[in-house]
């Protein structure tokens, strides 16, 4: 079991963790607004998720974080 | 369940000011990590330098000096010469570095300091609002050179890993970039060569990232790393340059 966490106020909506992950496990919201005012990245397919951390290295917020 | 990707608390809790999709924080990240790895932060200081990254010494959690702009090998050049036990790197964009301070990054490796460098090549000035850098590509529009850069006006850009390697006083000099996963990778383990360079006390050491700047490039971030691929790494190669 594999949990990929998005600390969505701290995501800039960059989109670059979606353009990474392999999996496609992640997306753009295109409804959740985030502090910032971004459109923060969400967890679409949490199951699909191989935990290779690829998503995260990507993240220049430092917003992702990955359990296993 | 354990954490295996968290964020090191050789970074601060404060929030990066960068652009969305900057290269910047990417960079920030991987040295932070360096560090905590290394088992250096207690005896290691770094230097901001003037441009993007200006705010730097807010984000990571050893202790940081702010020099002026292109000084930062300068800066770092006393702080090791008093402290020569104790780590130390600049953090420098390519206007800081390869413009107004080339000077100081030059006699920096020229006398063989022992300090790090990381050199983010974005080939352009971010933080003054997209102006052409020594390192902008030819064709490449900015807003001082709106038809694209002319070789016949302003030259071909510089390489400065390349340039710099042929110092006798450089140990350690490598080109990166952060258009992909593995090259991500490839960036982080540079940037940990180059502080053990320092570490092992052999001379200068420098990585040089080719970074995106989607803000100025009027791209998005996806377009920015393909870019980086596309435009920048056939102009700058990456790899090692110097290893003494
Ligand atoms: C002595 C001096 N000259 C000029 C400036 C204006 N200035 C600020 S940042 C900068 C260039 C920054 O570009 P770069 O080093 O590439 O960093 P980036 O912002 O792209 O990260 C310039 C010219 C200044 N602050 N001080
Ligand atoms: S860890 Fe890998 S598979 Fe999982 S979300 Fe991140 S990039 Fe995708
Ligand atoms: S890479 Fe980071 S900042 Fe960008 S969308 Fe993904 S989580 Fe958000
Ligand atoms: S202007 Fe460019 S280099 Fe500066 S923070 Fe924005 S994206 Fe990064």
């Amino acid at each position: 079991m594999v949990k990929v966490i998005v600390l969505a106020d701290q995501c800039k909506g960059c989109g670059l963790c979606v353009r990474a992950c392999p999996k496609s496990v992640l997306a753009i919201s295109k409804s959740h607004l985030n502090v910032k005012g971004y459109y923060p990245a969400e967890v679409v397919d949490q199951e699909a998720c191989v935990a290779c951390t690829a998503c995260a290295r990507t993240c220049p917020d430092v917003a992702i974080e990955i359990e296993k | 369940m354990a954490t295996i990707f968290k964020r090191t608390s050789v970074l601060t809790d404060v929030p990066f000011h960068y652009c969305p999709g900057c290269g910047h924080g990417i960079v920030h990240r991987m040295v932070a990590e360096v560090i905590e790895e290394l088992g250096i932060r207690n005896k290691t200081a770094g230097v901001a330098p003037v441009g993007c990254a200006v705010f730097a010494y807010n984000y990571f959690d050893v202790d940081m000096y702010e020099a002026a702009h292109g000084r930062a090998p300068a800066v770092a050049t006393g702080y090791k010469r008093v402290h020569p036990e104790n780590i130390v790197f600049t953090y420098q964009g390519d206007g800081d570095l390869a413009s107004i301070g080339t000077a100081e990054i030059v006699q920096a490796a020229h006398r063989g300091e022992k300090i790090t460098t990381i050199f983010i090549n974005n080939a352009i000035y971010g933080m003054t609002g997209g102006q052409m850098a020594p390192t902008t590509l030819v064709g490449q529009k900015t807003t001082t050179s709106p038809l694209g850069r002319s070789k016949e006006h302003c030259g071909e850009p510089i390489r400065m890993a390349e340039m710099l390697a042929t110092i006798n006083g450089a140990a350690y000099i490598e080109r990166t970039a952060l258009n992909s996963t593995a090259n991500i990778i490839r960036t982080k383990a540079a940037i940990k060569k180059a502080f053990e360079t320092q570490i092992a006390g052999k001379g200068f050491s420098m990585v040089e990232v080719l970074s995106p700047c989607p803000t100025n490039w009027g791209k998005s971030p996806a377009e920015s790393m393909d870019w980086i691929a596309e435009n920048m790494i056939p102009y700058y190669p990456l790899g090692v340059m110097k290893e003494a």
